[in-house]
């Protein structure tokens, strides 16, 4: 470098020589869509955390639902330093196989342009971002919780018990966030430019999707609801999760949770778990029913606004975070609860 | 068809995932003296996984090597995953050194070639840095396929193909590829075994490899993230216990929580 940091600096911006112009700093962010096209949660708050860098934003949607995403993200949502929309359609990016996503976002962030890639810390985003930092020869910085300036964040560890600030001084800076600590991008819209990303070669890796079995439901999305009703092994069987945790939750029109220990004894589906491996979650209301209280689980949950504990166990340690906390037999306390607030 | 499969399981020596963590005295880290460490509980769902698919398909699992990175206190792990049924190991004497996923994706690299492994089993994530990358970066290096977050774990030995039922957001999804590939597991993908003490002798006769970082030096494992500091998260304020629904729902009105 024949310049030192400071006497660029001391250029000002339109007189630098054009190599180091291009090297403006800009966020590529990826972008995740349902099949039709409607864009996840996750990555709304990507973006919103995507703003908070800084820097000019360009928005990636890739696979078949990508131009439909393109156009939601256009008309419905207002992002301020969004400066261009890339789409690629192609089919092979389809269910965001890593495989092939990873060569197009390695293409891509080979121009000097992008500074930062933003993910959200999906299942897709930790699917992808990871290889696509091996191939870069970058370490990522995952599941950051705050941005603190466009090279410090700050992320969890041992399961949110600590917090690490750290400082990344690599060429580009790829990171996952999660999605409770940043607010979903506002409504409105933003005019922007759409373009095609050039087709990439074929990845030669044979891998296939075969299929998939999601759970299907009107609740809100568990990891965006501002409500969410959570049950434990106390609640002892399927049933009585079903009679007791689904009316509550439909009373309060909150998402159903779950502890590992709910799921593992399969009184709900496993994508309801939250926690250190399930998923975050920072609604305004937790109530947590019959759910002792364990790290990994409160890793999940603790960052809520306001935890309502129900449990027969007054020693259990979820009285310990939460702000009310009511000792009594589920059977007896829950739907009493769901016909007063139904009330 | 003759036995083809050499699996590779990576372990990490971890603090008990039972333990609440201290930040150190010098506020640099976690206590980690007079702690209690185990292995990652992912990591042991990977041997168990290893060791279930070679019981399940006796004709065409070759072998089932397991390697840690990390202090020479690691070497118990990988003690404790022989005596649940892998063959063999190699310790990598790291000393103090915590490395990044990034590192130990490129030491594993090593492993996998040197070992000729062509299946990589290892947990999603590691309880201690929560990052979920070094599976998937293992399998960007090595240019193979990878299925994180498995829930369950097929071999068709005739197509030579496995398929892997992966836990995504709203459900499951099914992915399958050729071997050679990288899975990760998820927690649901099997309840270990405990590794009993006719087994734990028996394990100490097993050969364990023993190398250091240095037998590594052209890999660049240079830190590539600086921490700058580490603290507690904020603590809720304690709360209050109510005596009946009605008071919860009138505290609830209150705070303006319903």
């Amino acid at each position: 470098m024949i310049f030192s940091r400071t006497s660029i600096r001391a250029f000002p911006r339109s007189s630098l020589p054009s190599l180091f112009r291009s090297r403006a700093a800009s966020t590529l962010a990826f972008i995740e869509t349902s099949q039709d096209g409607k864009i996840a949660q996750s990555s709304l708050s990507a973006l919103s955390a995507a703003e908070k860098l800084g820097n000019p934003i360009t928005a990636l949607f890739v696979g078949g639902s990508a131009q439909k995403g393109a156009e939601t993200l256009k008309g419905d949502y207002s992002v301020n330093s969004l400066k261009s929309i890339i789409v690629a359609s192609n089919e092979a990016y389809n269910n965001y196989l890593p495989e092939n996503v990873t060569s197009l976002c390695v293409k891509l962030l080979e121009d000097p342009e992008y500074s930062h890639f933003i993910v959200a810390s999906s299942a897709s985003g930790k699917n992808v971002l990871p290889r696509v930092g091996a191939l870069l020869d970058l370490q990522p910085i995952c599941d950051v919780t705050a941005i603190v300036d466009a090279k410090t964040f700050v992320r969890p560890m041992y399961a949110g018990n600590i917090l690490a600030t750290v400082e990344c001084n690599q060429s580009k800076k790829l990171i996952s966030v999660r999605a409770s600590s940043f607010p979903a991008a506002s409504a409105g819209g933003t005019e922007v430019p759409i373009t095609k990303a050039a087709e990439q070669p074929k990845s030669s890796i044979d891998v296939k999707w075969e299929g998939e079995n999601l759970v299907k439901s009107e609740r809100p999305d568990l990891g965006s609801a501002s409500r969410v009703v959570a049950g434990g092994r106390g609640l002892k069987n399927k049933e009585t999760f079903d009679n007791l945790v689904t009316p509550l939750a439909d009373t309060l029109h909150a998402a159903i949770g779950a502890t590992r220990a709910a799921v593992d004894s399969g009184l709900c589906d496993n994508s309801l778990q939250i926690g250190q491996t399930g998923k975050v979650v920072a609604p305004d209301l937790y109530v947590a029913v019959g759910i002792s209280g364990a790290i990994q689980h409160l890793a999940g949950m603790k960052d809520s606004k306001t935890i309502v504990a129900i449990n027969s166990d007054p020693e259990a340690p979820i009285f310990q975070v939460a702000d009310f906390g009511l000792v009594g037999d589920l059977n007896e306390v829950v739907p009493e609860l769901t016909e007063k607030l139904a009330k | 068809m003759s036995k083809s499969l050499r699996i590779l399981v990576p372990v990490k020596r971890v603090i008990d995932y039972a333990i609440k963590p201290r930040i150190n005295k010098a506020g640099t880290g976690v206590e980690k003296t007079g702690v209690k460490f185990s292995m990652n509980p992912f990591d042991d769902i990977a041997v168990e996984e290893a060791v279930r698919l070679r019981e399940k398909h006796k004709n065409l699992v070759e072998s089932v090597h397991a390697v840690s990175i990390g202090p020479a206190k690691a070497q118990d792990i990988l003690r404790t995953a022989l005596a649940k049924g892998a063959d063999t190991c190699t310790l990598i004497d790291a000393k103090e050194a915590e490395l990044e996923p990034l590192a130990v994706a490129k030491v594993l690299k090593r492993v996998v070639e040197a070992q000729n492994a062509n299946l990589v089993i290892l947990g999603k994530q590691s309880i201690d840095d929560d990052c979920n990358n070094t599976g998937q970066m293992l399998a960007g290096l090595l240019n193979w396929p990878q299925a994180t977050n498995a829930a369950k774990i097929e071999l068709d030995a005739a197509r030579g193909r496995v398929q892997v039922t992966r836990e995504v957001d709203g459900g499951e999804e099914i992915v399958s590829a050729a071997l050679p590939m990288v899975v990760t597991t998820d927690l649901r993908l099997n309840t270990p075994r405990y590794a009993t003490l006719p087994n734990l002798m028996k394990a100490k006769k097993k050969p364990m490899e023993k190398l250091t970082l240095a037998d590594f030096g052209d890999v660049d494992t240079q830190a590539r993230l600086q921490t700058l500091k580490v603290e507690e998260p904020a603590t809720r304020s304690a709360g209050v216990k109510v005596g009946s629904v009605d008071e919860l729902v009138e505290k609830l009105k209150a705070a303006k929580a319903i």
